[in-house]
């Protein structure tokens, strides 16, 4: 698990609505960034501003291209925010699994002689 | 709310919902009748056999309950030299039905968490449901990640369909 501070960071990056549809825009694969502005309807310096908070917060990679930068998304980030509230469920689900045995146990110790059937 | 009881109140696994961005929802059925059920949940000598997961590899440090109205209890878990705290003081109780509780982790002394836990019989089974209330959305995305769950739900509900729709590797 990467640390809380960085999960938030994917989170805020991906809280701003133009972020996300740049994201959802790399689906489809690498863009520069005069593509992604024309697509989203950005101007350059805006473009660049987004991919500049999605980078840090590793959702996307830059790779330099002939004359261009072409930015492609990075799923790693994405599917640990996805895991991020399965891993809650798991926490509980692992405690109830254990609180099933005990209770097991404690219905057990109140049958006085321990080998009658419930039923 | 599933209107299948047996789907919201599986056996043997846990479900998990978030209703609105300050709760959280946690629903199972267990084999046994409410009353060893709430016994389990509230009794610090039954806490701690069940409290700190396995497969974290803490170890309760400190667990004591005293489970009367105005009671409070404190649960510490040591994981990898980090310590987490939570504490609260019980509301109401009705046993074996119902219980409702405040419960404050250490870091969020101001954030304290309103939990309401019913304990339904059905067919001498108990159908357990823990409604968690944050006092606020970040209360609940704060203590989330903290090695819990997020209540972004809007970006969590695109954030899905990303993920199912990236390629598998």
């Amino acid at each position: 698990m990467r640390n809380i501070s960085s999960m938030f960071e994917t989170f805020a990056a991906l809280a701003e609505p133009h972020r996300f549809r740049i994201v959802e825009l790399l689906r489809s694969g690498p863009r520069s960034v005069s593509d992604i502005g024309a697509q989203l309807h950005l101007n350059q310096p805006q473009a660049s501003k987004h991919l500049k908070v999605l980078k840090e917060a590793g959702l996307v990679d830059m790779q330099p291209k002939a004359q261009q930068r072409l930015y492609e998304l990075r799923a790693q980030p994405l599917r640990e925010l996805h895991e991020w509230l399965e891993r809650y469920r798991q926490l509980w689900d692992e405690r109830f699994d254990a609180m099933d045995e005990l209770l097991e146990e404690l219905q057990q110790k109140e049958k006085p002689r321990g080998r009658k059937s419930r039923h | 709310m599933a209107a299948n009881p047996d789907i919201e109140f599986p056996l043997n696994n846990t479900r998990m919902t978030t209703p609105s961005e300050r709760e959280l929802v946690i629903t199972r059925t267990f084999r046994a009748p409410p009353r060893l059920v709430f016994e389990a949940w509230t009794q610090a000598e039954f806490v701690k056999r069940w409290w700190v997961p396995k497969s974290c590899g803490g170890e309760l440090t400190e667990c004591r309950a005293d489970v009367q109205v105005g009671g409070t209890f404190r649960y510490v878990m040591r994981v990898a030299g980090n310590e987490f705290g939570f504490s609260g003081k019980y509301i109401e109780i009705h046993r074996p039905a119902k219980l409702v509780y405040t419960q404050v982790f250490d870091p969020y002394p101001d954030s304290p968490v309103l939990i309401t836990v019913t304990f339904e019989e059905h067919e001498g089974k108990t159908r357990l449901r823990s409604h968690e209330l944050y006092p606020s959305k970040e209360a609940l995305d704060a203590t989330i990640a903290s090695g819990m769950e997020s209540g972004m739900r809007e970006i969590m509900d695109q954030i899905d369909e990303l993920v199912a729709a990236l390629p598998a590797h």
